[in-house]
């Protein structure tokens, strides 16, 4: 293989030689796609040459040093141990320099810190392990999840470019246009971090953070989550696609007729295999970290599901956890992130799955009866 | 000298008992150094076991020897480990030998409390490595442990490993207050506080320190315990708790810990540096004042960790500055040790080797700070190898190297035998290179935009995080050598001589090597140092 190879040369030629076989942005940041974060990485360039400088001349005066004052015949070490010049001097030295540094930080620090209302303003929630995009004002949204297969992840099938940075659906957003991302969690704390935008706001339950950014070239950027947030934290990324405002005005017409297609689909008379069907599919997208693809779970955080009294023969205990989740336990609600036709179609599925037809009552949950859940509360 | 042998004759002295019980219940200073010494080469070895796993994971993208969960765990235990139960304990090991032999006491002054604070260690890492066996695994949330991954969402053994926090802070504080006294009380007479050597001056202020934040650490892992099973919500949002007010309180002590970990390193290299160039430290009294200023401006830069949790703009600029404040401290620290070798008449054995490697590494974990200072730099760096290489470079060619140094230079001392000097080279290069074959590459990835604490990366990082596994392999490799140096050096190194080193000052170089079971018991003069 070819980054073998070139990986034990490396080994051998020692420390600098791998530098030749990297790309620039192996082992630099990148001016990004904004202007803010082109003037984040202008003040990290300016700072790191700043450090390269001082650190080029520390050591090469060290080495200086340790060369010419070897242990020699017949040279006598001198005997000063103090020289108030010299170390009131570099002080001040010191002083001087942390002064430049630190007013082309300021002036960076609060251009970034901008939290006035973008024309388009977007809430995001982080959850173990996925990202919720909301468009506040066209109330529209949906959850995006890791789409790399267990078979890439497990060294089954060949990985490409974007192995674990692609999702099943990207956070679309419009060039041009100010946009205010406001940035909270539902569980743990989690990070949100778009390399491209300079953006890392920490995702916080409770909190409201914010970011924001202005693009003026379609692209598409990638990043990921920077807090560990449990054990799938590595896997999940951020994808951000920047479109024309035409584009991007389609997709959210788009968006609000699926909406509208959902709230039919949901009074639809379902048939059980149609239920399972949708069910599975849903159920490897949201539910296989934790339940596992046996649905045998990793006892004791995460219960299995075969053989559950629940799920065998408890049906509205079971729609009741779906939607509120499970106070103290890692079950979070599905409430938001699924509509009625999928949470309906993934618990027929666990209660068919595995032989837990034959086990239990094997009654199946029509989307009606999640609508019906919903209205009951309010 | 002659008073010090003879004083091994009266009733009242008398060499070590036999057996374990020597051990378990010896209150002095030598022994319960010498413990907290294996100790923390035991957990070097425990800790970096847990590296290794971690790198072989990270060997190549794509699931490799263990899963995510467990991979957590690793990360969690190989920090506290190396945090709590190698570089802590390391230095109290240091302390424990080296401070009252440098002032010229008999031993601490309280001596059982010294005995209680090593044996209450073993118990507390005990517990924490016991977590791997129960159900639901060790703890998994980060070194860091941030509520609420690691109070609502965390494994069940969670409130073991607040147990155990618990006991290395009560033996942390107990080892203080051991250390000040003894400073502040059985000093030579003559050896006022601004003649105290340094390493001395150094632990005077860590103890401090660790007096101030020990009981503030208590109080977060309490704060956790309370929230898990008495039903609080100090860091619970939905209970009108506050996740992020965790963080303050880990960081006001999580700073001040960092310092904790690298100002006795100060001192050791200083004296190793002046020993090998022949010449007195250089501006010892601006040395005193640098160690007491970076300990007093750890209190007031902990947000420096937190700057995209979304502080105000006046806090992060604060932070900003305080935090770019402590470069000039550090840099007088750096200046005087070049200041130190500049004309003197310099010889590498082992321990001048590690101790040069410090300097010049130290200062490239310096730079790095200084970039990761720059808050609005820091949203790119943040969470990002980046910062995993700028810690690990200021504590393994660091915290870690100073210790390496310390043991080369007191060993003879120690054990009465010379270590193998070309052993000691040979560990002394693979180190070196192998330190920077795993930490220098990661500030590459950490800029190209891998995050820390993920079990696989895209294809990107490939190159770069192979070759940082094959260094942390040779570097796990280099270690064991040191393990066979010490071995070796105990049973059967040559003879060393009292004074050990051409040159060495201190008090501890006027007794014999190994020095009588006690020392000291008459206190000795100042006068003796001036030869």
């Amino acid at each position: 293989m070819k980054i073998n190879l070139k990986s034990i040369l490396t080994i051998i030629l020692g420390i600098f030689a791998p530098l030749s076989f990297s790309a620039w942005s192996d082992i630099n940041m990148e001016p990004g796609a904004t202007q803010l974060s082109q003037e984040i990485f202008g003040l990290h360039m300016f700072v790191f040459y700043v450090c390269l400088v001082i650190g080029v001349i520390v050591l090469a005066a060290m080495a200086f040093i340790l060369f010419q004052y070897r242990r020699k015949e017949g040279v006598k070490p001198a005997e000063f141990d103090d020289s108030k010049t010299l170390e009131l001097t570099w002080t001040i030295l010191f002083a001087l320099i942390l002064i430049g540094l630190s007013i082309p930080a300021t002036k960076v620090m609060i251009k970034a810190y901008d939290d006035t209302e973008g024309e388009i303003n977007i809430l995001i929630t982080g959850h173990q392990w996925k990202w919720q995009y909301e468009y506040i004002e066209d109330e529209v949204g949906f959850f995006s999840n890791l789409s790399t297969s267990l078979d890439k992840r497990n060294n089954l099938a060949p990985k490409d470019e974007n192995y674990l940075l692609e999702v099943d659906e990207p956070l679309i957003i419009p060039v041009n246009t100010r946009i205010r991302f406001l940035i909270t969690a539902n569980d743990v704390i989690h990070s949100w971090w778009v390399p491209d935008f300079a953006i890392k706001q920490d995702a916080i339950p409770g909190f409201v953070n914010t970011g924001w950014t202005y693009v003026s070239e379609p692209g598409v950027f990638r990043g990921q989550c920077t807090e560990l947030c449990g054990q799938y934290h590595g896997y999940m990324p951020i994808v951000v696609k920047a479109v024309s405002p035409e584009e991007y005005a389609s997709f959210i017409i788009g968006k609000k007729e699926a909406k509208i297609q959902q709230a039919l689909l949901t009074e639809k008379l379902w048939e059980k295999s149609e239920l399972v069907t949708i069910g599975e599919d849903i159920y490897q997208k949201n539910c296989v970290a934790c339940h596992q693809v046996s649905g045998a779970g990793l006892p004791p955080i995460f219960p299995a599901l075969v053989g559950s009294d629940i799920v065998l023969n408890g049906k509205e205990r079971q729609i009741e956890i779906l939607m509120e989740g499970v106070q103290g336990a890692a079950m979070a609600s599905y409430a938001e992130q699924l509509t009625e036709v999928e949470i309906a179609a993934v618990i027929t599925y666990t209660r068919q799955a595995w032989g837990n037809d034959e086990a239990g009552d094997g009654r199946i949950v029509l989307p009606k009866e999640i609508l019906d859940y919903k209205n009951n509360k309010l | 000298m002659s008073a010090v042998i003879e004083s091994n004759h009266d009733d009242h002295h008398h060499g070590p008992a036999k057996g374990f019980s020597r051990w378990l219940y010896t209150t002095n200073h030598k022994d319960i150094g010498s413990m907290y010494l294996w100790f923390s080469l035991i957990m070097l070895f425990i800790g970096g076991a847990m590296a290794m796993v971690i790198r072989a994971e990270l060997f190549e993208p794509g699931s490799q020897i263990v899963s995510p969960e467990f991979y957590n765990q690793m990360v969690t235990n190989h920090g506290l480990i190396m945090v709590f139960g190698v570089i802590m304990p390391a230095f109290v090991g240091f302390a424990n030998w080296m401070i009252p032999m440098q002032i010229g006491a008999p031993d601490m002054a309280l001596p059982r409390l010294n005995n209680l604070s090593f044996w209450i260690l073993p118990a507390a890492f005990g517990i924490l490595l016991s977590t791997f066996f129960m159900e639901g695994g060790a703890p998994n949330f980060g070194w860091t442990f941030y509520a609420p991954l690691s109070t609502e969402y965390a494994p069940p053994t969670v409130t073991f490993f607040i147990f155990s926090v618990h006991i290395m802070g009560a033996s942390s504080i107990m080892g203080s207050i051991n250390i000040i006294t003894t400073i502040l009380n059985m000093r030579a007479p003559g050896m006022t506080l601004m003649k105290m050597p340094l390493f001395v001056w150094s632990w005077f202020i860590t103890a401090y320190l660790l007096i101030a934040v020990m009981p503030v650490l208590a109080g977060a892992v309490t704060m956790m315990l309370m929230d898990i099973h008495f039903g609080t919500s100090f860091f619970k949002a939905a209970g009108g708790g506050d996740p992020v007010l965790f963080q303050h309180i880990f960081w006001f002590f999580g700073h001040p810990e960092v310092y904790i970990m690298i100002l006795p390193a100060f001192g050791i290299v200083s004296h190793i540096i002046e020993t090998f160039s022949r010449k007195p430290i250089f501006g010892y009294s601006s040395m005193v004042y640098a160690i007491a200023s970076i300990a007093l401006l750890s209190f007031v830069v902990w947000a420096h960790h937190m700057f995209t949790v979304g502080m105000p703009i006046a806090g992060e600029l604060f932070f900003m500055y305080s935090t770019m404040l402590i470069a000039i401290p550090t840099g007088v620290k750096v200046f005087n040790w070049l200041s130190t070798m500049f004309k003197g008449s310099l010889t590498f054995e082992t321990p001048m080797l590690f101790s040069i490697a410090f300097v010049a590494l130290f200062t490239i974990g310096g730079l790095s700070g200084i970039m990761l200072a720059i808050a609005p730099a820091d949203f790119q760096y943040h969470d990002t190898y980046f910062v995993v290489a700028h810690f690990h470079y200021v504590l393994v060619p660091g915290a870690l190297f100073s210790l390496l140094a310390g043991a080369y230079y007191w060993l003879p001392k120690w054990t009465g035998h010379m270590y193998d000097e070309t052993l000691g080279k040979t560990h002394f290069w693979m180190s070196f290179i192998s330190v920077n074959l795993t930490f220098f590459p990661m500030h590459f990835v950490g800029l190209a935009g891998m995050p820390r604490r993920i079990p696989d990366y895209s294809m990107q990082f490939a190159d770069w995080n192979m070759m940082v596994s094959v260094g942390a392999f040779l570097f796990g490799l280099s270690q064991l050598l040191f393990l066979f140096i010490v071995i070796k050096c105990v049973l059967n190194g040559k003879k060393a001589t009292a004074e050990v080193w051409e040159g060495a000052k201190g008090f501890e170089w006027t007794v014999d090597s190994p020095p009588p079971y006690h020392t000291f018991s008459s206190p000795p003069s100042m006068e003796t140092l001036k030869a």
